[in-house]
């Protein structure tokens, strides 16, 4: 959505050389005044749950009734997340970069008089530090932001994910035309195999090889090779994907060509997943912008080249996102994964040779172009180069989308960027990989966050969700949630899989209620240990992950369950009681009126109880109460 | 709303009669009529060059498909983990207490699905639920219960 300079959007025409894109850039640059205000609206996922579509319609419906002169009326552009998401939604007003947070559609007229007319700041709306309560102008004051590295994240939250122009502008697809300007296929392999880029996706398997490892094949075997993005981002608590796809499409797509080019495919596919809309909409309309400018489809930048890609929307099944469950999910059927006797990269789509990279390392992949292998490999650490963007959600101040060189130590990302724990004490585990991931302690702060660091820790990089837990987070639980989440998803191809995890959730679930010994705790390790051996995929083989690292870094909590029946963090339902703290009680009645058990008594403005024997503790009458009187024992 | 026979037609049309395209028409015949009916699914089976069978086994295996016809509304609540540590399990347990069905249930009168999904990617609003396609963020039972009222109105 642009309502700025659209002089162009007519202008359509296919680019046949490199001059030609630079032309065009230049054209874009040149068209567009720098000093006109541009109000930038959030519009990634958390924003627009948030409400920050309602705001742009303010903004347009504002301006419209205006009386502001055709010189300095600002255009209004909407941008994938801008990474801040806690303080939701986000409206950054150009040139001067002025950062608004928690922006409501009241604020619209003022915003409008005040920072666009008079040029003035508004205080109130600027962002201020949760801890010292200074406020700051700009994004590049902002510590969440000071402290990242943001080279995959840099275009998110400053271009229209929709218009191929403010892409162009930024430099998209320059790398493409210089790989086929300039570079052989066989060159640009050798640069991404020099890069030491490792995939994004969970296992960190080295991308070169991977491409290296497909060449080999169709030497041996024959093509056609196909390109494919693994966009079935199912982490739960894992967002990072579904950013870039709606926040940047061009780049991943940019990669994907540059892909296709080195490995000589001329059909790629783009697996998303049905849960992100935004996404799918965003890389369908790039990819058609990109055509009509020669820059996908037959013949591209008229070098002979030729290459097209299609999205196939996920249907809702974690397992596709192992690779050869998602090549027979494209194929149409069911997304059963098959044994690995022998690798995608020879036989995967089709039987074909395939190249299966997330969304993340395609994305990577015109940086390394662009910028060269050397530049690349002296971002991070040695064995894992480059950045790394994160999800920091669950219990710390500053939820949202974090990038930084790979080895940045995990209090660096959850206690500085992440600004810790919202009550200030320090952070109980932070959960990494999602459900194959494991919970890392407090005492692991200083980990450097990569990916052997991370295997080394019994964890795993994932996708880079990284979910933050405090004092009221029960491990038991949290282990418990994940087995039943895999188990839900286990396409019960395998034994180990499908009986291991069910009769795993079935102890844990014995623990939550409080039943269970130390001899089950050992069951529970040993069974883990037949499951991680015996599983068919990387599904049920990281499975028991989270369950291990818990009973590795809390087994006091866990013999708590078991032998004293007691939930230390409060959370499992049949071990602990709610109760009304009477100083604190004010009588207010409002958690007596909620209460679907109408079990708590008292008279008005006097403390009331809670009859515990009726009580079934849904908790509704905490999370209602003000005045913090209801606890938990 | 179209007839059930026009909508089919017109996914047809959109796609060559080929097994791959089987999961992308049955993603737009549930687009356009909210479930699978079992007349569609043994048109669309023919059209894809397929077995009636793997029509229902990709069907069942996929979460995202809907065999029976859903209620007017629907109501998702995110079990992600985010979501999960601020209490998307008490919204669930609340809300089929309250609408006295079990998660993946319609209410008798057709008027609610309740339904749970695993990220909705919105972790920064745990936990989150979305009715119909308004998200709720930092949902509680008292907000969930006033845009039900709002739905049920519209």
């Amino acid at each position: 959505m642009m309502t700025g300079n659209t002089a162009l959007q007519s202008e359509t025409h296919r680019l046949t050389s490199w001059e030609d894109l630079h032309a065009l850039q230049q054209q874009i640059i040149e068209a567009h005044d720098p000093n006109q205000s541009r109000i930038v609206v959030c519009h990634g996922t958390g924003c627009m749950a948030n409400g920050s579509a309602k705001i742009t319609r303010a903004f347009q419906e504002a301006l419209e009734a205006s009386n502001i002169e055709a010189k300095v009326m600002p255009g209004i552009k909407t941008t994938g997340c801008q990474g801040l998401c806690a303080h939701g939604p986000l409206v950054q007003i150009n040139p001067q970069g002025l950062f608004y947070s928690r922006v409501k559609p009241s604020d619209v007229e003022e915003i409008i008089q005040k920072t666009i007319v008079e040029k003035k700041p508004i205080e109130r709306l600027l962002y201020k530090d949760p801890d010292t309560g200074e406020a700051h102008h700009t994004e590049a004051d902002i510590p969440f932001y000071k402290l990242q590295h943001r080279l995959i994240l840099k275009n998110i939250g400053k271009i229209d994910p929709t218009d191929i122009h403010d892409k162009i502008t930024a430099g998209g697809y320059q790398a493409l035309a210089k790989a086929l300007f300039t570079m052989t296929p066989e060159e640009v392999v050798a640069e991404i195999e020099k890069s030491g880029l490792r995939g994004r996706g969970g296992a960190g398997f080295p991308a070169g090889r991977k491409w290296r490892g497909a060449l080999a094949a169709v030497k041996k075997k024959g093509g056609p090779v196909y390109v494919v993005v693994n966009g079935d981002e199912g982490d739960p608590g894992a967002f990072m994907d579904g950013s870039i796809m709606d926040g940047d499409p061009h780049a991943v797509l940019e990669g994907l060509i540059i892909g296709a080019y080195a490995l000589g495919a001329e059909k790629g596919y783009l697996y998303v997943r049905a849960e992100y809309p935004l996404a799918i909409k965003h890389l369908d309309l790039a990819m058609q912008q990109a055509r009509e400018y020669g820059l996908l489809g037959e013949n591209i930048l008229n070098t002979g080249f030729s290459f097209d890609a299609q999205i196939n929307r996920g249907a809702g099944a974690f397992v596709c996102g192992e690779s050869t469950a998602l090549f027979t999910s494209i194929e149409g059927k069911p997304g059963n994964p098959r044994p690995k006797y022998v690798r995608s990269v020879e036989e995967g789509l089709w039987g074909k040779p395939t190249v299966l990279n997330n969304v993340e390392t395609w994305a990577n992949v015109p940086l390394i172009i662009e910028k060269g292998a050397d530049w690349y490999s002296s971002i991070g650490v040695p064995h894992s180069t480059g950045t790394k963007v994160f999800c920091l959600v669950g219990k710390v101040k500053n939820v949202g989308l974090v990038e930084v060189p790979m080895g940045t130590s995990l209090s660096t990302i959850v206690e500085k960027i992440g600004g810790g724990v919202p009550s200030g004490k320090p952070f109980k585990a932070v959960q990494t990989g999602g459900p194959s991931g494991g919970c890392l302690p407090y005492e692991s702060r200083d980990l450097p966050v990569d990916f052997d660091s991370l295997t080394k820790a019994g964890s795993m990089m994932g996708s880079g969700a990284m979910i933050v837990m405090d004092e009221h987070d029960c491990v038991v639980d949290v282990a418990r949630y994940f087995l039943r989440f895999l188990e839900e998803e286990s396409c019960g191809k395998c034994l180990p899989c499908r009986l291991g995890l069910t009769r795993m959730r079935e102890i844990l679930d014995n623990f939550s209620h409080g039943i269970g010994s130390e001899k089950d705790i050992e069951d529970l390790q040993s069974l883990s240990k037949a499951v991680q051996d015996g599983a068919l995929c990387a599904l049920g083989t990281s499975a028991p992950n989270p369950c291990l690292t818990t009973l590795k870094f809390f087994k006091d909590e866990y013999v708590a369950h078991v032998r004293d029946q007691k939930c230390p963090a409060g959370v499992c339902k049949d071990l602990i009681t709610y109760y009304i703290d009477p100083d604190a009680c004010t009588g207010c009645r409002t958690c007596a009126k909620q209460c679907p058990q109408e079990c708590i008594t008292g008279e008005k403005k006097k403390p009331h109880v809670i009859d515990a024997d009726n009580c079934i503790r849904c908790g509704i009458c905490m999370e209602t109460c003000k005045f913090g009187a209801v606890l938990v024992q | 709303m179209l007839q059930q026979a026009e909508i089919l037609e017109s996914v047809l049309e959109r796609y060559p009669s080929k097994p791959e395209y089987l999961i992308f028409m049955l993603q737009d015949i549930q687009a356009d009529c909210g479930y699978i009916a079992p007349e569609s699914m043994e048109i669309i089976c023919e059209h894809a060059n397929v077995p009636i069978t793997q029509g229902y086994s990709v069907a069942t295996f996929y979460q995202s498909f809907r065999l029976e016809p859903q209620g007017e509304h629907e109501i998702k609540v995110c079990l992600g983990t985010a979501c999960h540590l601020k209490g998307g399990e008490r919204l669930v347990e609340n809300l089929e207490r309250k609408l006295d069905i079990h998660r993946g249930e319609t209410t008798e009168d057709m008027m609610f699905t309740l339904n749970t999904v695993n990220c909705l990617g919105a972790c920064a609003m745990a936990p989150v639920a979305v009715v119909d396609d308004e998200y709720i963020s930092s949902t509680t039972p008292a907000k969930l219960d006033k845009s039900l009222k709002a739905a049920q109105q519209q």
